[in-house]
């Protein structure tokens, strides 16, 4: 099967400073890979280099089997790459349709005006189809929990996600129950059939959502298992680098 | 039932504030001023000639404060833009006086803008500075003289013109706001100021050109402000360096009792209307109750710190 990611020597440097080297990594359609490693361990640089905020000093991306480059966000959202921040990037005072079509505004002819009709009922199918609760597409995001705004912003990479998403510590600003709306959300995209790639600081959650593990520290890449053949224990001594204990 | 509240809701009827203190203001008049002519119909049309510029600078504010900048320096362009226009038309056809206006405005918007949207300069301080920069050029254009406009087409287009029984003045207020609206609820422009306003790093993260919103705000404010010299110096017949020196208090509070916030992200311009016209009727019955100059400002300046104090924690929420 070809990957839909597919990262190969990965080398990041700014300056004289490399944050990120010899990162190879494969994810597969249907499969949730956690990035896990210390503060400052280059998880977040990978992030950015795979949805085209940096571009990598060397090293090859490919998607599909196919190597591309992006030149910006945009480049790699064209590409069906979509991220979730940690700190939601929504709009709060727009209503949650708006943030569902944020920058990709849907307009009806003959005039180019807003579409909000067909907005609004595809952001409604879209939530119950996640089972994301909200009172209606038309609510204020400001209104929201913190829960259902994740939602929202997953809700949104999902829509716009062909291929791969991005995860940028989806569940630090929530409560227990709100994670676990979140968690069983995220583990639900597998049907979708996407590949996702997610940071968590929490290995507990990681052990619940993922299927493989990758490790960093300190720019390097560690080691990947699968979550099935490891424990614990292995994963926090990767992460430390104290193997003897 | 959810057509008809989502109709309600796009005509912004869910900011009260603004539509209680028009009505309350309107009734306390008419009642107060009954005797001395407030509701004759030559006296509300006149309400609305005479807020017609300030009306359609509030659009141009609208969009500035819904994209998390603001405009200070529109009532200088006013003057700018009239003389300019005026002096064009000294020797020329009337169209070398709209262009000259209507130019002066974009062009000073836009400068305005390059420094706020790519020099990334605060554009309060921005604006506060182009404010003394064009009052001081509007100042030495006409070495302070005034300039006279007797181009008979322009007056009436821009000034004391009809068009089927209705004064050319309250056309343009009528079109300006409803392209204003359209542009703002219905585009992906509008969408895009408000994302913009509300959060500028979501918008970007989006694919959404923050700095090319921040210049067309910015420059749209230029552009109705040079829109508003032409209506001052259509209706005056002649062009001054003090034409909209008053404005800007005006104007802003018009904008934000209509509901706009002033952090970006939100505002109405069917409130800015009704905003700018609830400043007209303060205006013209604070000056039927006789009340003098001094005591009309200090009234004027406690209603609209009572209304905008209103309208902010209803927009706070």
């Amino acid at each position: 099967m070809t990957p839909t990611l597919s990262l190969k020597d990965i080398r990041k440097s700014f300056g004289g400073v490399t944050a990120i080297q010899n990162f190879s990594l494969d994810l597969y359609p249907g499969e949730i890979v956690a990035l896990v490693g210390d503060n400052g361990a280059g998880k977040s640089t990978l992030i950015k280099i795979v949805s085209g905020v940096h571009r990598p000093t060397s090293g090859d991306i490919a998607l599909d089997g196919t190597s591309v480059s992006f030149s910006d966000a945009s480049a790699a959202r064209s590409h069906g790459i979509e991220v979730v921040y940690q700190d939601l990037a929504l709009a709060d005072e727009q209503p949650v349709y708006m943030n569902m079509f944020l920058g990709r505004e849907l307009t009806r002819k003959p005039f180019g005006l807003l579409d909000n009709t067909r907005m609004r009922t595809e952001t409604q199918s879209l939530v119950d189809q996640l089972d994301v609760r909200i009172p209606s597409a038309t609510s204020t995001i400001r209104d929201l929990s913190g829960g259902q705004r994740q939602g929202i912003a997953i809700a949104r990479a999902t829509h716009w996600a062909s291929k791969l998403i991005l995860l940028d510590e989806p569940t630090a600003a929530l409560g227990v129950a709100e994670t676990a709306k979140v968690e069983e959300l995220v583990a639900s995209l597998k049907e979708r059939n996407l590949a996702i790639l997610i940071i968590s600081h929490s290995l507990d959650q990681v052990f619940r959502l993922s299927d493989r593990i990758c490790v960093l520290r300190r720019g390097e890449q560690v080691g990947v298992r699968k979550t099935a053949e490891t424990d614990k224990n292995e994963i926090i001594a990767m992460i430390t680098g104290v193997h003897d204990q | 039932m959810t057509k008809a509240i989502n109709t309600i809701r796009s005509l912004d009827l869910q900011r009260s504030v603004i539509y209680f203190g028009f009505l309350g203001i309107f009734l306390f008049f008419a009642i107060t001023l009954h005797d001395d002519g407030f509701l004759t119909s030559r006296n509300l049309t006149n309400i609305v000639l005479q807020t017609a510029p300030a009306t359609i600078m509030a659009i141009g504010l609208v969009f500035a404060l819904s994209a998390g900048e603001i405009d200070l320096s529109f009532g200088s362009v006013v003057a700018v833009a009239a003389l300019s226009a005026a002096i064009a038309m000294q020797n020329g056809p009337i169209i070398y006086g709209v262009m000259a206006g209507l130019g002066a405005g974009i062009v000073i918007g836009a400068f305005n803008g390059v420094l706020v949207a790519y020099l990334r300069l605060p554009s309060f301080l921005v604006t506060l500075a182009t404010m003394g920069l064009f009052a001081g050029i509007a100042r030495t254009m006409t070495d302070l003289r005034s300039i006279p406009v007797l181009n008979d087409t322009f007056t009436g287009i821009f000034g004391s013109g009809k068009l089927f029984g209705v004064p050319s003045l309250v056309i343009w207020t009528i079109v300006a706001v409803a392209i204003g609206h359209i542009i703002y609820r219905n585009t992906r422009f509008g969408a895009h100021v408000l994302a913009v306003g509300d959060n500028a790093r979501a918008a970007q993260v989006s694919g959404i050109k923050v700095p090319h919103v921040r210049l067309m705000v910015l420059t749209l404010c230029g552009a109705t402000a040079g829109l508003a010299g032409l209506l001052y110096a259509g209706r005056l017949q002649a062009a001054k360096y003090t034409l909209g020196e008053s404005d800007l208090m005006t104007v802003i509070a018009a904008v934000i009792v209509g509901g706009t916030a002033l952090n970006g992200g939100k505002g109405s311009i069917i409130g800015a209307l009704l905003g700018s016209l609830m400043m007209g009727m303060l205006n013209n019955g604070l000056i039927l109750m006789g009340l003098q100059v001094s005591d009309q400002m200090i009234v004027r300046g406690l209603i609209i710190l009572l209304a905008v104090a209103i309208s902010l924690r209803e927009t706070r929420r």
